[in-house]
């Protein structure tokens, strides 16, 4: 029985661990700053900073961004590619863009450099025929090649091989009898969908921070069994799942942007916990917010992301759109004689003016200072504390006098205009994926999320908004209650007219035999099986899909068929008759549930020592008079009416005038905003 | 009620009118109020976009976001926000396009839409189609909502409209004055009927129809609630005022150029009938915070389809500056302090029946060079060489005897950027007018009877310079099956993308036809249609590498060598483009060697 968990998750600035222990009912947390170089100290210093007994710890559940890092900051491993004749060149042209729709400059830096491409003599057609056979010597001639250049890892990457793919599984056992470690990916292994720059920037991705990934565990796995932990490891992937340690290197791509995801899957488990099953999630951060949607409890996952200009990962992810504004974001006056927030940062250096790092230029952050709204001596991460009169000279000269307002006004303008636009990218982002913001409730997290929640739901028409107990440890929590998930996708792409059901049945049968298989390979108690199936659809001749979610593993054609014309109209109001519809891929999820985490325990409601006391906090209705309270002293049940700041070690909340927050069972605040 | 033109208490001020001043204006409203009316107005056209893109049919549209869609003002037509996603190049005409509906409109009521395609009427080509509705608040016309989108066909002598010989408009396709396909938000099926009688793969078009109404009905729907939250005269005060804030602010970014005159060129290899370069020869004028543009010294008229509509020659210049200065908003404002002269009796000012459809796809690009080309030394921080600047248009029209239906087949191609300050010029990156995505090689080998050999980049493309050119692409495909006719229209055939500051001009496009084991070239290089192929005939087309940036002979020896080690460049290319000699069998640099060639060759002017 696993009693002992112990979730941790590894951020740009803290590392930041969850424990467990659901016989004593025994909740610890720790912040540590994170280790950027080998994030494996951070890991052990935060076990160590909760006291962790590794010897009676059940289950370790780890997210990190080793794989992320590596991706943005190029630093890979020397990674070849084996491809089909002609078409080496794929990874670097791309899709024909460019990174800004105006400006005609920028750069893009192929995730293997050209003299690391080579070709050898295949071909397959969009069927599946083979039209040139494999060279086979020229393959083992290649891996040499790449061999001697220095690669540690390399792709296999062919034309059509979604389709079959017989080339690569041939070269894969060619290349294995050379090269001399397992970083060896086949392109159809990561993702069996077309598109070659997708496909083949997926198995990039994968090849190249395979490696990197695969020492870093080796080394944190090592570590924690010479310090007496017993069991596996499970590691949290950008499909907001997780899979052992031991085989998570196989498909290293999908570690690449888990933390986003871990996020969602604490929102999903918290908000489903409170019995509210539609939500956005905002992570509201120092540079930037990540949302993301729940649906009827499930993350919203995508396979169309994008991780930064012409890095297209198209395996599934937990679908996180990052939007740049965050704490750190400039406000400024523009030559317009506008005000503009962003998307321009202080980042962590020099930062807010209030972080006393040399920043001079005023932010969000700084705003909430001047405002009342953050406590100027509970801010984290201060290097030298600087007056609030300082602030406020700064927010007159560099805003309030071209706008001829007082310091406060140019503050509380900065503010309005920073909600109205992060409002805005948020109904993108919903409306994008189909769903109208009033219809969920907003879940706000990260340092600086619940400061704007209330005011941007408002905005947004949004009737609610959740604070989970603990913000700023919202993936670690993640990490801990995520389940075991294996996904997969596969290309069908035929007019439902001439389709053949049994071709979808089987696919579904298999991917679900395949997941329940690697499920079987992990050493972890699961409580029972969740298979979640889907397809991808679309009318002859379009070419954006939409997503159906399939009730059972062997639809009819009619039911496909009216699936579809039914999600259609819920998505565009447009109903087309006259079109035939095509069934593109078929997409299986299966999830391994872990035993329910419980939650009521995650505040110790301690009494605490502080008196309550008032600060003058501005608002839109004017500067007033608002009470502090700290958040472990509110008790369950409590009611509590804006306007009033709410304290907490990694957060501050803010309930403007006209709202209510109510403390649930798992003390988290539900508060009910009313609407414009 | 009847829209026209007479005078009110309009508080955008008639276009004709007296240019307005350089500092903003003084409203009642609070800046913070002003700056939510502005996002709240983009976010509108942003949901237009949204809206369009994900429901329609036509890849051009879905993919290659070939669409744009905007709000205008009530009597002028002028742009008042556009969508942050829409294409470039439609960045000025829909305003043209909007004014020539206003002036037409009659017995306006809620739920009437105009569909549009002339393109003397302020549009671009036939297959731009323009929806126009009038937006009603409390009963009365506020607003005009305007999409525009890329329909694969709209009828003509041959599939997909850019015929490269046409002589007259009525042999490029359909063409629409403005006529109302809804009217009170009843599609007319009798106009319906038309239209579809005329194009070609008719069946899917009723989709995109459906969707481009659908984004301006959403549009509808947005703007109404933004006014209902503001109030009408909150919104039409800061419509104003974000107007005069543009061209503040456009003027501020062109004080930023030194007083003075400037000169650009481009050429077009051909119009496609007779076989001649056509020139754009641009003159700007610098004074104070205004631009003007004198495009008189340009080619005259030409008889094939690469004449331009003034509302598309007017769009490139504007496009050109938002490629420059593209921190500044959009709206009429914007152009305010952008004088353009009609380029009367040139290609440039495009008559009925010229024909036009190479304008929006390549004569735009070619008049957005030569400004860019202008510029250059006027602002070296901040310019770039020319890019690819072509759309590389190929299409394949036949009959698959396998699936038994007809097919088209659009190939549509990057080519290199020019280089710049920062860095290189990028690869394959797209025209300078839109931002589209290209159709993978899978895709077009699952629907078309055709085999890609080669997809890959047009090495040695990239001109030399400090900061060289992006590179081509090189591709070769094969008909399999059936017989079929292939036309291109692209450009830069003759000369390159010009270098600038001394850089080289980038590779050439090429167009080669193999049939029957013999190659053929089309005579005007980069344009052509109608050529014969059978099973085993392939197609080859190099495009156009970006302009080098500076003096080839300062770029670095170390980034030629991996320029070369990579296959960029060929070791004699690197000695007499760069002036770098590498090791007889290695990348390395032989320094001495290098020193010598550097020194003792005349740098190139």
């Amino acid at each position: 029985m696993t009693h002992r968990l112990a979730g941790i998750d590894v951020g740009g600035t803290f590392t930041d661990l969850l424990f467990v222990d659901g016989s004593t009912n025994d909740v610890r947390l720790a912040k540590v700053p994170s280790t950027t170089d080998n994030q494996a100290f951070g890991v052990l210093n935060a076990l160590d900073a909760a006291n962790v007994d590794l010897h009676e710890l059940d289950l370790l559940v780890h997210g990190t961004t080793t794989t992320t890092n590596a991706l943005l900051e190029r630093k890979l491993a020397r990674t070849g590619l084996i491809t089909t004749r002609g078409f080496r060149d794929v990874l670097e042209l791309g899709r024909r863009t460019r990174p800004n729709p105006y400006g005609m400059t920028g750069w893009f830096e192929p995730l293997i450099p050209r003299e690391l491409r080579l070709e050898v003599v295949e071909r397959i057609d969009a069927a599946g025929n083979v039209l040139l056979p494999l060279d086979e010597s020229a393959v083992a001639e290649c891996a040499r090649a790449l061999l001697a250049a220095g690669c540690e890892s390399v792709v296999i990457h062919f034309l059509h091989a979604y389709r079959n793919p017989v080339h690569e599984q041939r070269a894969r056992a060619i290349v294995a009898k050379i090269w001399p470690n397992d970083f060896i990916t086949a392109g159809h292994e990561v993702l069996s969908e077309y598109r070659e720059f997708e496909r083949g920037t997926a198995a990039a991705v994968n090849a190249s921070v395979q490696p990197v990934l695969a020492r870093y565990l080796t080394r944190l796995v090592d570590e924690l069994g010479e310090r007496g932990y017993p069991h596996d490891v499970l590691v949290m992937r950008g499909n907001g799942g997780t899979v052992s340690a031991g085989i998570v290197a196989d498909s290293a791509v999908n570690t690449v942007m888990s933390g986003p995801a871990s996020g969602v899957m604490a929102a999903a488990y918290t908000s489903l916990s409170a019995g509210v099953r539609n939500v956005i999630t905002y992570d509201m951060g120092g540079t930037s917010c990540d949302v993301g949607l729940i649906r009827d409890g499930i993350p919203a996952v995508s396979s169309e992301l994008e991780v930064e200009y012409a890095v297209p990962i198209h395996s599934p992810m937990v679908d996180v759109h990052t939007i740049g504004a965050g704490g750190g974001s400039i406000a400024f006056i523009n030559e317009a004689g506008m005000l503009q927030v962003g998307p321009e940062s202080a980042g962590a250096m020099p930062g807010p003016i209030c972080y006393g790092r040399g920043g001079t230029r005023v932010t969000i952050a700084d705003a909430n200072l001047l405002l009342g709204r953050l406590n100027p001596n509970a801010l984290l991460s201060v290097t030298t504390p600087v007056s609030v009169d300082d602030i406020a000279a700064a927010f007159l000269s560099q805003i309030g006098e071209p706008l001829g307002l007082s310091a406060q006004q140019a503050a509380a303008a900065v503010i309005r205009i920073a909600n109205d636009r992060m409002a805005g990218a948020l109904r993108m982002v919903s409306l994008s994926r189909g769903h109208d913001p009033r219809d969920f409730a907003l879940f706000a997290f990260g340092g600086a999320g619940p400061l704007h929640a209330v005011e941007l739901a408002r905005e947004l028409g949004v009737p609610s908004v959740l604070v989970p107990a603990r913000p700023g440890i919202t993936n670690a929590l993640g990490c801990m209650v995520a389940d075991l998930r294996h996904d997969y996708v596969r290309t069908i792409n035929a007019p439902l007219a001439v389709l053949d059901i049994a071709l979808i049945h089987g696919a579904l049968t298999e991917q679900e035999a395949a997941g329940r298989k690697m499920l079987a390979r992990e050493r972890v108690d699961i409580e029972s099986v969740h298979v979640l199936r889907s397809v991808d659809m679309q009318f002859q001749g379009q070419s954006h899909l939409l997503n159906i979610a399939l009730d059972d593993d062997a639809p009819s054609l009619d039911e496909l068929g009216k699936a579809f014309e039914r999600a259609y109209w819920d998505r565009f109001e447009v109903a087309l008759p006259e079109i035939r519809p095509v069934l593109v891929n078929v997409h299986t999820a299966v999830l391994g549930k872990r035993p329910p985490v419980d939650l009521t325990h995650l505040v110790s409601h301690a009494q605490s020592g502080e008196p309550p006391h008032s600060r003058s906090v501005w608002f839109e209705a004017g500067e007033l008079s608002t009470p502090v309270l700290r958040r472990e002293a509110l008790l369950v049940g409590q009611v509590i009416a804006g306007p009033a700041i709410i304290e907490q070690l990694d957060t501050t909340t803010v309930l403007p005038p006209g709202c209510e927050a109510t403390v649930d069972a798992d003390s988290n605040l539900m508060v009910s905003v009313e609407n414009l | 009620m009847t829209a026209d033109k007479s005078p009110s208490n309009d508080p955008i001020g008639d276009p004709a009118g007296e240019p307005s001043g350089v500092a903003a204006r003084t409203t009642d409203l609070d800046p913070i109020t002003l700056a939510v009316i502005q996002n709240g107005l983009t976010q509108v056209c942003n949901e237009m976009d949204l809206a369009f893109v994900r429901a329609a049919f036509s890849p051009v549209i879905s993919e290659a976001l070939d669409r744009s869609d905007g709000i205008y003002h009530r009597t002028s037509g002028e742009l008042i926000a556009q969508g942050e996603l829409g294409l470039p190049v439609f960045v000025g005409t829909m305003q043209f396009g909007t004014q020539a509906v206003i002036e037409r409109a009659k017995d306006l009521m809620p739920g009437d839409l105009y569909i549009v395609n002339d393109p003397y009427l302020g549009g671009t080509h036939l297959m731009d189609v323009r929806f126009v509705k009038p937006f009603f608040y409390d009963g009365e016309l506020f607003a005009w909502l305007a999409n525009t989108g890329h329909w694969p066909d709209t009828g003509g002598m041959v599939p997909g409209g850019f015929s490269a010989t046409a002589t007259e408009v009525e042999q490029e396709g359909l063409r629409l004055p403005p006529v109302k396909l809804y009217k009170g938000g009843v599609l007319d099926h009798e106009i319906l009927s038309i239209i579809l009688s005329n194009i070609r793969i008719a069946d899917q078009r009723i989709g995109d129809i459906k969707a481009q109404a659908a984004a301006l009905s959403v549009g509808e729907r947005r703007l109404t609630a933004l006014i209902d939250r503001y109030g009408k005269d909150v919104v039409n005060q800061g419509i104003e005022e974000l107007k005069a804030r543009a061209e503040q602010q456009m003027r501020a970014r062109i004080q930023t150029i030194p007083d003075g005159s400037y000169h650009g060129r481009a050429y077009v290899d051909s119009d496609g009938v007779v076989n001649q370069p056509l020139t754009v020869d641009v003159r700007i004028e610098k004074q104070n915070s205004t631009l003007r543009f004198d495009l008189s010294g340009s080619s005259p008229p030409c008889a094939g389809p690469m004449n331009s509509v003034i509302a598309t020659t007017r769009s490139s210049v504007y496009l050109a500056m938002k490629h420059i200065f593209p921190e500044v908003p959009i709206n009429a404002g914007t152009f305010v302090p952008l004088e353009i002269d009609d380029p009367h009796d040139t290609f440039l000012y495009a008559r009925y029946p010229r024909p036009v459809s190479g304008c929006a796809a390549e004569v735009s690009q070619r008049i957005a060079e030569a400004v860019f080309n202008a510029l250059t030394d006027a602002l070296p921080d901040r310019l770039f060489a020319a890019p690819a600047g072509t759309s590389g248009n190929f299409a394949l029209g036949g009959n698959d005897p396998d699936k038994g239906r007809s097919y088209v087949m659009y190939v549509i191609s990057g080519g290199g950027y020019g280089g710049n300050p920062a860095s290189d010029g990028i690869s394959n990156g797209c025209s300078t007018i839109g931002i589209s995505k290209s159709t993978p090689v899978e895709v077009m080998e699952q629907h078309y009877p055709v085999l890609f050999e080669e997809y890959a980049l047009h090495e040695g493309s990239g001109g030399a310079g400090e900061q060289r050119g992006g590179f081509g692409l090189h591709y070769r495909v094969k008909l399999l099956r059936g017989a079929a006719r292939a036309s291109f229209v692209m450009d830069h055939g003759r000369e390159g993308p010009l270098g600038a500051l001394g850089g080289e001009n980038g590779g050439v496009n090429e167009v080669k036809i193999w049939r029957d084991g013999t190659l053929y070239r089309p005579a005007h290089l980069s344009k052509d249609q109608d050529i014969q192929l059978a099973p085993g005939d392939s197609v080859e087309v190099h495009t156009p590498g970006g302009g080098g940036f500076g003096l080839p002979y300062k770029r670095s020896p170390e980034l030629v060598a991996r320029d070369v080690m990579r296959g960029y460049y060929t070791k004699v290319q690197a000695r007499d483009k760069f002036g770098v000699v590498l090791a007889a069998d290695t990348f390395e640099v032989d320094e001495d060697a290098t020193r010598a060639q550097r020194s003792g060759s005349r740098e190139p002017s």
